[in-house]
């Protein structure tokens, strides 16, 4: 029988993985789709909370997570682009010039 | 057979965000994410949530990650480039902290304070009257507000995008 701390374990487990890859990896792009894989993992367990509480709040509230992140994921690939145009990289150890 | 499927689904899901985080090439990481997505989906459907279900297949499989690929080709990134790490001291203690994280989380799981009041959506409701025409009339009545901020949001994230990356105005 699959209980809500399956879904939370899963959901924990996507989510430390989101974190541990935005501190390892030095690509801005990588970093980025960690961070969506982060905002997937919390969904999950949205989901899995509306599900196992009956109720229909979480599957709303996923709904407009999924808005943000599409409307985030558009601005923060312009930056990208943009910053790319300035510096000819992506990696973040270059982009310090806001550092000071 | 929920709960097998349950489980290679999951398996799915962690190995594949695995290998996003330590792929080399961005282009097979963001395709890596795009399975993680897909198998989401699978446990949207799993726990009842159909539309949510479709929604994350078209927006974040179809609509989010197709955008991130177009990117990562447009630049041409170099794969090397990479490997010149400034904080070459960084990954130990990142995979040491991101363990106690998910230790933090999991004793919170454990703690039984995550508990609520019980709505009144069950299962049996919810098939009767069918999931998608529940969440629309739910987003034209109580989440009529946040629904029209949603639409500015997003055209306010269109004109900022294309601001951002225009070369001159």
């Amino acid at each position: 029988m699959i209980t809500i701390t399956h879904y939370l374990v899963l959901s924990a487990i996507l989510f430390t993985l989101g974190v541990v890859g935005v501190l390892v990896r030095r690509n801005a792009i990588i970093i980025f789709m960690c961070i969506e894989l982060m905002l997937n993992a919390v969904n999950l367990s949205f989901v899995a909370f509306a599900h196992y509480l009956n109720s229909m709040q979480g599957q709303l509230f996923v709904f407009f997570t999924m808005t943000v992140a599409a409307a985030e994921a558009a601005v923060g690939l312009a930056i990208i682009v943009a910053v790319f145009r300035n510096k000819e990289t992506v990696n973040i150890d270059d982009i310090n010039i806001m550092k000071w | 057979m929920e709960a097998y499927l349950f489980y290679i689904v999951a398996t799915i899901a962690v190995i594949t965000g695995v290998y996003l985080i330590f792929e080399r090439n961005p282009v097979f990481s963001a395709l890596f994410l795009i399975q993680t997505m897909v198998c989401i989906a699978v446990l949207y459907i799993l726990l009842e949530a159909q539309f949510i279900a479709a929604v994350q297949i078209i927006v974040y499989a179809g609509a989010i990650m197709v955008l991130f690929l177009f990117v990562i080709m447009l630049l041409n990134l170099n794969i090397k480039e990479e490997s010149k790490n400034a904080l070459p001291f960084q990954r130990i203690p990142a995979v040491v902290m991101g363990i106690v994280l998910f230790a933090a989380i999991c004793m919170i799981i454990k703690s039984k304070l995550l508990q609520g009041k019980h709505g009144e959506y069950t299962t049996a409701y919810v098939n009767s009257v069918g999931n998608t025409k529940l969440i629309g009339n739910l987003l034209f009545t109580d989440y009529l507000l946040p629904f029209e901020i949603t639409s500015i949001l997003l055209f306010v994230a269109a004109i900022g995008a294309i601001m951002l990356a225009k070369r001159k105005l």
